[in-house]
């Protein structure tokens, strides 16, 4: 009689064992939030404490100061915040929308389906993963101003689409999709699109949820495009105003209160994003019917 | 039965040319555009001199064996430092991400998905957003948090000059790298772990697992190799292209060369030296290293085995 009867990830309720593991994880996760908690004191509190001596981790009259001096700034440039808004709005939900349909199609050709040239694809991809962003700067912006994209959305839309990393992601889901399901939905007569909505998509679900935050971490955090590819201001993006205004005030202490409320700003749309699809990233696939 | 699946593979594979084709082809057509033009453009540039401004002159492997010879910077600091940190935060990360998933794993649902948001939620955070917060931590008189909290508890009496100090610059870039490891390898390790299939782990208690480590070894890992391999590549990379803490603490070039990175050398050649063919050398230079570790990890969580 084996005394060890192997035990079951993801518990239902709570028991002594788990512990030892909370004593593990608990002051890492302590250590590693403190720096976030500390944006958030830091954009609200007001000038007198940013200036305190010793410095002080907590706000003790918080103010929204620092958030009304930001609104300020934007009026006095002319251009409305909610522009920028607006744009980052756009361009983001853009990408994260086409950039799934296009990665996920992408991982279930290249994971399921036989055919020349699908190999080259796979490597080739694996290869862009790792050169570095930084080399490629000048020659990408070779290519936008060659198409003639500058100066209009498509340029912050269309270079941003093919993410490497999202269609990694999403074929190594796929490549766990068991072949003898797909097999059954053709002996009953399925077509690949068929496939692909109604057995691909539902079962890497997970994955796709990973993927999109990490699409739209790179959007909504892309300077690249506002920087290089656009020169009318009234299409550059929240991060880019942001970036440029925290860098204006960056010097002196005063400024630090203002660039913290940006920093929490910009940092909140990927909490909320992350919040939302925690379910799925987190929840198991077990549930969904692979087994 | 037999005859049917053979049947339907043959029909597959006659079909499956033109989906495949569909099915790949918008990705591939704007991959092709936006990623891998520019990056065979950097190739090429690289066996060039080009400031920019002129048409690239052809100079063959100048460049290269510039690097290799008489580069001592990066002999001396560059390499060394890029090893340091890549060990530390890309194993040690790694590691960490896997034992930190594997717990979280092992919690209920809402203490697991809390914890997991926080130990995820520096990913979230834009690194230029970042730069203030690290700034003013690490200030260098007794204003800055670190400094006057070590005071307070007595273990230095003079504030530390922390970011322009060769001797500390690196250990703190390091471990902000690891602070920020727990990236999108974390979470889909932690979506592996969740979704390896039960009845494997009661089949092994029965063909003898005695406890949890055996199982990890034996089950867990097997059982999870995509994602295992995919955290790995997203490490080594997060590892060597990392650049952006060294020199948003302590500009470019860092003090002394102390926390010099890669990155930081090609940022350096190719945006203020204005060399771009040398800097693209250096760029191919880093993505054979990397690519000869993601080989690595291909061989260890590979499918084909």
């Amino acid at each position: 009689m084996a005394a060890y009867k192997g035990h079951r990830m993801n518990p239902d309720k709570f028991d002594k064992g788990q512990l030892k593991l909370y004593l593990f994880v608990v002051p890492l996760a302590l250590i590693t939030g403190l720096p976030i908690v500390y944006i958030f004191f830091h954009a609200f509190k007001p000038m007198e404490e940013l200036f305190a001596f010793p410095p002080k981790f907590i706000t003790t009259h918080p103010t929204l100061d620092n958030f009304t001096q930001l609104f300020k700034a934007s009026r006095s440039a002319g251009i409305p915040l909610s522009k920028y808004v607006f744009n980052s709005l756009l361009i983001t939900i853009s990408v994260v929308i086409s950039s799934m349909l296009l990665s996920s199609a992408a991982a279930y050709a290249m994971s399921k389906l036989k055919f020349k040239g699908r190999d080259l694809v796979f490597n080739l991809n694996q290869i862009a993963i790792m050169f570095v962003p930084v080399a490629v700067m000048i020659p990408r912006y070779l290519v936008v101003e060659f198409l003639g994209l500058t100066d209009t959305y498509w340029s912050q839309i269309l270079p941003l689409i093919p993410l490497p990393v999202s269609v990694f992601l999403l074929k190594q889901f796929v490549d766990t999709v068991p072949d003898s399901l797909i097999e059954a939905a053709y002996m009953d007569g399925a077509t690949e699109l068929h496939v692909y909505f109604k057995i691909i998509i539902p079962m890497i679900k997970p994955a796709l949820a990973t993927a999109a935050i990490l699409v739209f971490q790179q959007v909504w955090g892309n300077l690249e495009a506002s920087n290089y590819y656009i020169s009318d201001e009234g299409l550059k993006s929240l991060v880019f105003y942001m970036n440029t205004l925290a860098s204006a005030n960056g010097n002196n202490v005063a400024g630090q209160g203002v660039q913290a409320a940006a920093s929490l700003l910009m940092f909140l749309p990927n909490l909320i994003l992350f919040c939302i699809l925690q379910n799925k990233v987190m929840n198991t696939m077990a549930h969904s019917g692979i087994k | 039965m037999s005859k049917k699946k053979t049947w339907s593979k043959v029909a597959r594979k006659s079909q499956f040319n033109k989906a495949g084709y569909a099915f790949l082809g918008p990705y591939t057509v704007l991959f092709a555009t936006f990623i891998l033009a520019p990056v065979i453009m950097a190739v090429i540039l690289s066996f060039t001199n080009f400031d920019t401004i002129q048409f690239p002159s052809f100079v063959g492997f100048l460049n290269y064996i510039n690097l290799l010879t008489s580069d001592e910077v990066f002999m001396q600091y560059v390499l060394p430092n890029t090893v340091k940190y890549a060990i530390l935060v890309g194993i040690g990360g790694y590691v960490l991400s896997f034992l930190l998933a594997w717990a979280l794993a092992n919690l209920t649902k809402w203490p697991r998905t809390i914890l997991a948001l926080i130990l995820y939620s520096p990913s979230m955070t834009a690194g230029v957003a970042m730069s203030v917060l690290w700034k003013i931590m690490f200030t260098g008189d007794q204003t800055g948090y670190i400094n006057s909290w070590l005071m307070e508890i007595g273990l230095i009496n003079e504030p530390i000059v922390w970011l322009t100090n060769a001797q500390y610059l690196l250990p703190i870039v390091i471990i902000i790298g690891l602070w920020s490891s727990m990236g999108v390898g974390f979470l889909s390790i932690l979506a592996g772990l969740l979704n390896v299939d039960e009845s494997l782990y009661e089949a092994a208690a029965i063909d003898g697992v005695k406890n949890r480590f055996q199982e990890m070894i034996y089950i867990t890992i097997p059982s999870m190799k995509p994602q295992m391999l995919f955290a790995a590549v997203m490490q080594i990379t997060g590892a060597f292209q990392n650049g952006s803490v060294s020199t948003m603490l302590a500009g470019n070039p860092t003090p002394g060369y102390a926390a010099q990175l890669i990155v930081n050398h090609i940022e350096d050649y190719g945006f203020i030296r204005y060399e771009m063919g040398y800097a693209a050398a250096v760029s191919v230079v880093l993505l054979l290293i990397v690519q000869i570790f993601s080989k690595l990890s291909t061989k260890l969580f590979g499918e084909n085995d």
